[in-house]
C-alpha cells in the first residue's frame, strides 16, 4: 500500500503504519482514503488477520490531520445553491467518516499505538479504534484543533469524543481546540494506557492477543453517555458550554456554535445518525466565509509566511551567529532572550555596564519564573543566559552578523548609537532598527551603509508576540532583506515585509481603531457602548480601554511627534482634543496611574468609568438599537480594513497576506475575519465599497475608499482568489 | 359574546418548598384535589355541571405530569364527565389557566370551569421538566440566554434600582403580608390542607419573615454575582452594550420564595350562576399575553399592561388595584416606574417575596387575593399580571359586579 506499511505477525495481528507518500508529516490525503478502504476490507475479509494495530511510519508523529490544501480547494465560502451540489458535498465530506465507522465495525479488535502527535482527522482516526495506547511523553499533542481555524471535526470527533468521555470533559476540547498530553488524555479517558517509547506497538498487540473486544462501547447493549445526556448532565454542562462559547466568541465564530449543535443533537441518537448530523454541520461550517478566511489566513498564509524566503544567491545568505542589541530596555532584553534561546550569541549593549546588566537581570528574572512553572529547565535557562553578554562597551559589537537597535524613539539618539556600532561592524553585517514608526529611509541617512540598513519592528512582549514587521528603506538591498527574513524565522517568529512609510503598516492601521474610538466618543456614543461593541467585534479590547492600557501620555507624545514631523500636513483630530484634555489638563495617563477613561481601583478591583468624563463628552447615544450597534461595529472594523487597503494601494505592502497576518499577529485583529483585507473579500469588495461610501457620507473622509479598491469593486475583484463574494452582515 | 364571571377563588397556604416544609408530605395531586373539593363544597356544586378544569403546572413531570388536572378531577371524586387540562406558561401558568377557563366560557365552549394551578416545588424541583431553551445551542445562543436571576439583576441595572431600593421593596412586602395575615385579609380564600385523618397540616403561609429589615437583608450575599462573573455578565454586555457592570442586587430575601401550593378559581357564565344560585363577584374585563425581549426576560408586565389596557379600553387611571407577581423586586419596581403606579395600590397585601411563588399556582392566587382586597376596600377594578420565562407577560383585568 502506498500510504500504509503493512506487516502481519505470527499471531495474525496486522500492523498498519501510516506513512503518507510525499509528505514529511502525515496528513490525510485522498490517497489515505483509498488505502484505508482497502485496509479495512482486508481486515474484514482476510481470515488470517485476527486484529489490527494502527501506528505511524514516521518518527515525527502519527498524523497532523486533514490535508487543508486539498480541502481548501473545495471550499467556495458559500453553501452550494443547488440541492444536487449540496448532496454531492455531503457525500464528499462523509467519506472519511464512513470509513472510520466501517473501521470500528470491522468485527475484529483494532488498537492504536500512538508514538507522536495526533491532531484533527489524525486523532479522529484513533478515536475510531477500540483501544488506544500512547507513549507517555509530554511533548506529544493530542487534540481536535479544527475550531481554531473555523472548522469542526468532521470525521466523527464531535460524536466519539463525547461518547467516550462525556459532555463536560469533551466540550472544552472540541470548542477551544486545545491539545493535551497523552497523560492528560488518559485521565480524561480517551487514551487507555500509557507506555514508554518503543513499547506502544507491542502493548497494543498484547491487548489484541489478550482478547481485546472489537467493538465500541456505543455499539454494545446498555451503553449510556458518561456523565449523562444533555438533559441529565450534572452541572448543566450544555448551558454553561453555550454561555462560555458566547462569552469567548461574541457570536462571531459559526464553527463553535455548530460543534455544540453536533454534540447536542448527536449524542442522544444512534451514532450513525450522529455522524450524519456531523457531516451536515461540517458542510454548513466549512462553507461559511469565516471558515474560508480562517483556513486561508490562520493556516495556509501563516505557514507560507513562516517559511517564506526572499530570493538571493545561496552564497549571499549569512546565518546570524552573533547578534548585537543596542538598548537593554524591555524590547532589547526581549529580543536578546528569544535570540539566545535558539543558540545565537548575543551582546546586549546599553549606556553603561550597569544599564546593560539591568536588562540581562530582567531576562534572568523571567527565566526563573519559567523554571518555577516547569516551562524550561534550570540547565537550559543557564545555558541561555550564558550566551548573553551585557556590556556598555561598543567594541563588543565586533564580529556581529546583525545589530538590532532598540533605543528610545529619538532620531538623534538612534543616529548616535548607529554610528557607534557601525565603527565596529564588518561590511556584510545587517543593521536593523526596532522602531515602531520612524521612517527607515530617514534613519538610514545616519548609516554609512544604508543598503544594509533595515527596519525590524518587534512587538511587546517579545517572547509572546509572534510577529516581526520588516521594513525596507529606499536603499535597503534584497540581500539585507533576505537576511533579515531568515533571522526572523530563525528566532521562530513570523515576518511580514512592508515598505517604508510613516507608521509602516501595523502602527498606522492599528491606530485607526483607537482613532475611531475617539470619533465615536465625540459623536456622543457612550464610552461603555464603544468598548463593549469594540470587544464584541472580536478585538481583544475596546478602543478606549485599550488607550488606557497603552498609556494616554504615550498616545499624546506620539501625536506630538506626528505634528512635529508632518508640520502643516498635520490635521488635528478628536483624539488630539481629548488627549489634551485628559493628559494635559487632568493628568490622566491611563492604567499606569490608575486614571484614564476609567478609574482603576488600587486594590485591583474592576475598573469603573471615570465619572468626570461626563463633563467633557455629552452622551447622546446611551441605549443603542440593532442598527446603531451594526454601524459602530462597522466603523471600528472598517477603519482598519480601509487603512490596510490604502496601504496596499500605496504599494507599502505587496502581498495581502502580509496585511492580514500582520494584523492578526500584530494587534489581535479578530481571526474570524481572516485579517483586514480578507474581511473586505468576505463582505465582497462591491458591498464593502457601498458600505464605506455610506459611512463616508455620514462621518467624513476617513471612510473614503482608495481608488484601487473602488476599481476592484467595479470589476468584482478580490484581494485573494477571485471567488464569488458572499454578502455577510459583518 | 358571553361574559365570564368569577364566582369563587380559593388557595392553599404556601408551605416552604423544602423537605422540612409542612406541605412536603402532601403530594401535588392531593394539593390540587383539596382545592377542587373546597370549591365544590363551599359552593354546593353539582360537579356534573362543570365542563372543564384547567390547571397550570410548570414542572409537569413525575407526580405533576401527564395532565394532573384530569387526575385531580378523578381524585376529588368529581363527576367523571368533567374534563381536565394542564398547561404551562411558566410563572403565569395559573393566570393563563384562569384566562383559558374564562375564554371557554366567553366563547361558549363551557358554562362553568375551574382555572388555577398547582406546584409542589419541594417534591418536583424547579427545572425538573428540562426544556430546550437553555440547553439546545441553536436557541440558547441566538436568544442570548441568561438565567432569570441575572435577568432580574439586569433590570435593576438598566432601570437604576439600587440594592437599597430592592431590599426596601422586599421589607415592605413582608410588612404588608404580615399585616394582611394579622388582619385576616386572606381568610376568605385560604383553605387549610388536611392529612388523611382530617387533621390540619398547614393553614398559614409558612415562608413569611415579617421581622425582616433592610439591615437584616443587607447581610445576604447577592445570589447571581458568581454565575454572572463566571460567564453571563459578558452575554449581558453583548446583548445590551450600554451595560458597563451588571449590578447584582437580588438574593433570597428580595426574590420570590420557593414554596408548595395550589389555587382554584371558579369561573362561569351569568346563566350558570343563576341556575346554580351562585353570586358573581367579578367579571373578566380583558385578558392578554405578549412576548418581550427574552434575554432580559422579565420586562413583559410593562408591555402586557399596555396591551390589556388597550383591549379593555381603559387607561392606567381606571385601575384601582394592581397585582404583579413579585418574582424579583426589580420586576415590580420597573412596572411602577414605567406606569408611575402609586406603590400603595400595588401588591397591597404583599406578594411572593414574603409568601412564596408556587410557580404554576401563583396566577390563580393573585387573582383571588386582589378580588378579596377589592371587596375589602370596596373598589372596582384590578389588573393582575406576571412576568414570564423566555420573555413574556400575561395579564387580566377584572371588575367587580
Amino acid at each position: 500500500m502506498e500510504n500504509f506499511k503493512l506487516e502481519l505477525d505470527a499471531d495474525g495481528i496486522l500492523t498498519a503504519a501510516l506513512d503518507v507518500a510525499g509528505r514529511s508529516m502525515n496528513t490525510i490525503t485522498q490517497g489515505v482514503f483509498n488505502d484505508l478502504e482497502k485496509l479495512i476490507a482486508r481486515v474484514k475479509t482476510d481470515a488470517a488477520v485476527k486484529g489490527l494495530v494502527l501506528c505511524s511510519g514516521k518518527a515525527n508523529g502519527y498524523c497532523a490531520g486533514a490535508d487543508l490544501d486539498e480541502q481548501d480547494a473545495n471550499n467556495s465560502g458559500a453553501i452550494p445553491s443547488s440541492e444536487a451540489a449540496i448532496r454531492a458535498e455531503l457525500a464528499r465530506v462523509a467519506v472519511l467518516s464512513d470509513l472510520l465507522r466501517a473501521l470500528e465495525l470491522c468485527g475484529k479488535p483494532v488498537a492504536s499505538a500512538i508514538n507522536g502527535l495526533a491532531l484533527g482527522g489524525g486523532l479522529e482516526m484513533l478515536l475510531a479504534t477500540h483501544y488506544r495506547v500512547a507513549v507517555d511523553d509530554t511533548r506529544i499533542q493530542l487534540g481536535l484543533p479544527e475550531a481554531r481555524i473555523g472548522l469542526l471535526p468532521g470525521a466523527g470527533g464531535t460524536q466519539r469524543l463525547p461518547r467516550l468521555i462525556g459532555l463536560a470533559k469533551s466540550l472544552p476540547l472540541l470548542l477551544d481546540g486545545n491539545s493535551v498530553t497523552p497523560a492528560k488524555a488518559r485521565d480524561l479517558g480517551f487514551v487507555d494506557l500509557l507506555v514508554s517509547a518503543g513499547k506502544e506497538i507491542e502493548t497494543a498487540k498484547a491487548w489484541i492477543r489478550g482478547g481485546g473486544i472489537g467493538s465500541q462501547p456505543w455499539d454494545r447493549k446498555g451503553y449510556k453517555l458518561p456523565g449523562g445526556s444533555p438533559y441529565e448532565a450534572v452541572g448543566v454542562a450544555m448551558t454553561m458550554a453555550i454561555a462560555g462559547m458566547r462569552k469567548a466568541t461574541s457570536g462571531n465564530y459559526p464553527a463553535q456554535l455548530n460543534i455544540l449543535r453536533c454534540v447536542y443533537e448527536g449524542v442522544t441518537v444512534p451514532i450513525d445518525t450522529g455522524l450524519r448530523l456531523e457531516a451536515r454541520y461540517f458542510v454548513l461550517t466549512q462553507n461559511t466565509p469565516q471558515a474560508k478566511a480562517m483556513v486561508r489566513s490562520l493556516f495556509l498564509s501563516m505557514q507560507e509566511l513562516k517559511k517564506r524566503s526572499v530570493k538571493i544567491a545561496d552564497s549571499e545568505r549569512r546565518e546570524v551567529r552573533k547578534l548585537a542589541i543596542l538598548g537593554a530596555g524591555m524590547m532589547g532584553a526581549g529580543i536578546a532572550q528569544v535570540s539566545a534561546q535558539v543558540g545565537i550569541e548575543v551582546v546586549l549593549i546599553d549606556r553603561s555596564d550597569a544599564d546593560a546588566a539591568r536588562g540581562k537581570a530582567a531576562i534572568e528574572k523571567q527565566l526563573a519564573k519559567a523554571v518555577d512553572k516547569g516551562r524550561t529547565t534550570r540547565d537550559k535557562a543557564d545555558a541561555l543566559l550564558a550566551r548573553i553578554t551585557a556590556t556598555g562597551d561598543y567594541s563588543k559589537v565586533e564580529g556581529s552578523d546583525l545589530v538590532i537597535e532598540a533605543v528610545f524613539e529619538d532620531r538623534k539618539l538612534k543616529a548616535d548609537v548607529t554610528a557607534k556600532a557601525e565603527a565596529y561592524l564588518g561590511a556584510e553585517a545587517v543593521f536593523g532598527s526596532n522602531t515602531s514608526g520612524l521612517p527607515i529611509t530617514g534613519l538610514a541617512q545616519h548609516s554609512k551603509r544604508p543598503e544594509n540598513f533595515i527596519g525590524m519592528h518587534f512587538f511587546s512582549p517579545v517572547d509572546r508576540m509572534a510577529l516581526v514587521e520588516i521594513i525596507r528603506g529606499d536603499k535597503t538591498s534584497e540581500k539585507t532583506l533576505a537576511r533579515a527574513v531568515d533571522f526572523v524565522q530563525k528566532i521562530r517568529k513570523t515576518p511580514i515585509i512592508v515598505r517604508d512609510s510613516r507608521g509602516f503598516y501595523t502602527s498606522r492601521s492599528f491606530h485607526t481603531y483607537l482613532d475611531e474610538g475617539y470619533e465615536l466618543l465625540a459623536d456622543g456614543v457612550s464610552p461603555i457602548v464603544i468598548d463593549n461593541i469594540g470587544r464584541a467585534t472580536g478585538m481583544p479590547r475596546g478602543p478606549l480601554e485599550l488607550c488606557d492600557d497603552v498609556g494616554l501620555d504615550l498616545c499624546l507624545s506620539a501625536r506630538q511627534q506626528a505634528k512635529a514631523d508632518l508640520g502643516d500636513a498635520f490635521v488635528a483630530t478628536q483624539e488630539d482634543r481629548m488627549l489634551a484634555l485628559l493628559v494635559s489638563e487632568q493628568g490622566r495617563h491611563g492604567r499606569k496611574n490608575g486614571k484614564g477613561f476609567y478609574d482603576y481601583p488600587a486594590d485591583g478591583g474592576d475598573k469603573l468609568l471615570w465619572p468626570g468624563l461626563a463633563e467633557f463628552v455629552s452622551v447622546k447615544l446611551k441605549n443603542p438599537g440593532a442598527a446603531d450597534i451594526e454601524e459602530i461595529r462597522q466603523r471600528l472594523l472598517y477603519r482598519q480594513s480601509l487603512e490596510a487597503a490604502r496601504i496596499f494601494a500605496d504599494g507599502v505592502i505587496d502581498d495581502p497576506r502580509d496585511a492580514d497576518i500582520g494584523a492578526l499577529l500584530g494587534w489581535g485583529f479578530p481571526s474570524w475575519t481572516g485579517g483586514p483585507l480578507s474581511l473586505i473579500d468576505q463582505i465582497g469588495t462591491a458591498e464593502f465599497v457601498r458600505r464605506c461610501d455610506r459611512l463616508a457620507a455620514r462621518h467624513g473622509a476617513r471612510f473614503a475608499v482608495p481608488s484601487q479598491l473602488r476599481e476592484m469593486a467595479d470589476r468584482n475583484a478580490a484581494y485573494y482568489a477571485p471567488v464569488a463574494p458572499v454578502v455577510s452582515n459583518v | 359574546m358571553a361574559e365570564a364571571y368569577i364566582y369563587d377563588a380559593v388557595r392553599t397556604p404556601r408551605g416552604r418548598g423544602k423537605a422540612d416544609g409542612a406541605l412536603h408530605e402532601i403530594p401535588a395531586l392531593e394539593l390540587a384535589t383539596q382545592v377542587l373539593q373546597a370549591l365544590r363544597d363551599r359552593n354546593g356544586l353539582d360537579t356534573s355541571r362543570l365542563d372543564d378544569v384547567v390547571l397550570g403546572v410548570v414542572a409537569p413531570v413525575g407526580e405533576q405530569g401527564a395532565d394532573i388536572a384530569r387526575i385531580a378531577v378523578l381524585n376529588a371524586d368529581f363527576d367523571h364527565r368533567v374534563a381536565g387540562v394542564q398547561l404551562d406558561r411558566y410563572c403565569a401558568s395559573g393566570l393563563e389557566a384562569c384566562n383559558v377557563a374564562a375564554a371557554k366560557v366567553i366563547c361558549g365552549e363551557a358554562d362553568l370551569a375551574i382555572g388555577g394551578g398547582v406546584e409542589s416545588m419541594s417534591r418536583v424541583p424547579m427545572g425538573s421538566a428540562g426544556g430546550a431553551w437553555s440547553v439546545d445551542p441553536s436557541i440558547a445562543f441566538k436568544s442570548y440566554y441568561i438565567p432569570q436571576g441575572v435577568s432580574a439583576d439586569l433590570i435593576a441595572t438598566r432601570y437604576g434600582f439600587s440594592r437599597h431600593d430592592v431590599d426596601s421593596y422586599a421589607v415592605e412586602s413582608q410588612r404588608r403580608a404580615g399585616l394582611a395575615w394579622h388582619e385576616q385579609r386572606f381568610a376568605r380564600s385560604v383553605i387549610a390542607i388536611k392529612d388523611a385523618l382530617g387533621l390540619t397540616v398547614l393553614d398559614r403561609d409558612e415562608h413569611m419573615r415579617p421581622e425582616t429589615t433592610v439591615e437584616s437583608l443587607g447581610k445576604l450575599k447577592p445570589s447571581f454575582a458568581e454565575m454572572g462573573a463566571y460567564v453571563f455578565d459578558e452575554i449581558v454586555k453583548q446583548r445590551y452594550p450600554e451595560v458597563g457592570r451588571v449590578q447584582h442586587v437580588h438574593h433570597a430575601g428580595n426574590s420570590s420564595g420557593i414554596v408548595d401550593g395550589a389555587s382554584g378559581v371558579l369561573i362561569g357564565s351569568k346563566e350558570i350562576g343563576q341556575a346554580l344560585g351562585l353570586k358573581p363577584r367579578a367579571r373578566f374585563r380583558a385578558m392578554a399575553s405578549i412576548g418581550s425581549e427574552p434575554s432580559i426576560m422579565l420586562t413583559g408586565p410593562e408591555f402586557v399592561t399596555a396591551k390589556v389596557l388597550a383591549r379593555a379600553g381603559m387607561s392606567k387611571n381606571d385601575i384601582d388595584l394592581w397585582e404583579l407577581n413579585e418574582a424579583f423586586a426589580s420586576v415590580v419596581l420597573r412596572l411602577n416606574q414605567a406606569y408611575q403606579i402609586d406603590p400603595a395600590r400595588m401588591n397591597v397585601n404583599g406578594g411572593a417575596i414574603a409568601m412564596g411563588h408556587p410557580l404554576g399556582a401563583t396566577g390563580g392566587m393573585l387573582l383571588g387575593t386582589v378580588l378579596d382586597e377589592l371587596e375589602r376596600q370596596d373598589l372596582s377594578t384590578a389588573l393582575v399580571t406576571l412576568c414570564v420565562g423566555a420573555g413574556m407577560g400575561t395579564a387580566t383585568i377584572i371588575e367587580r359586579i
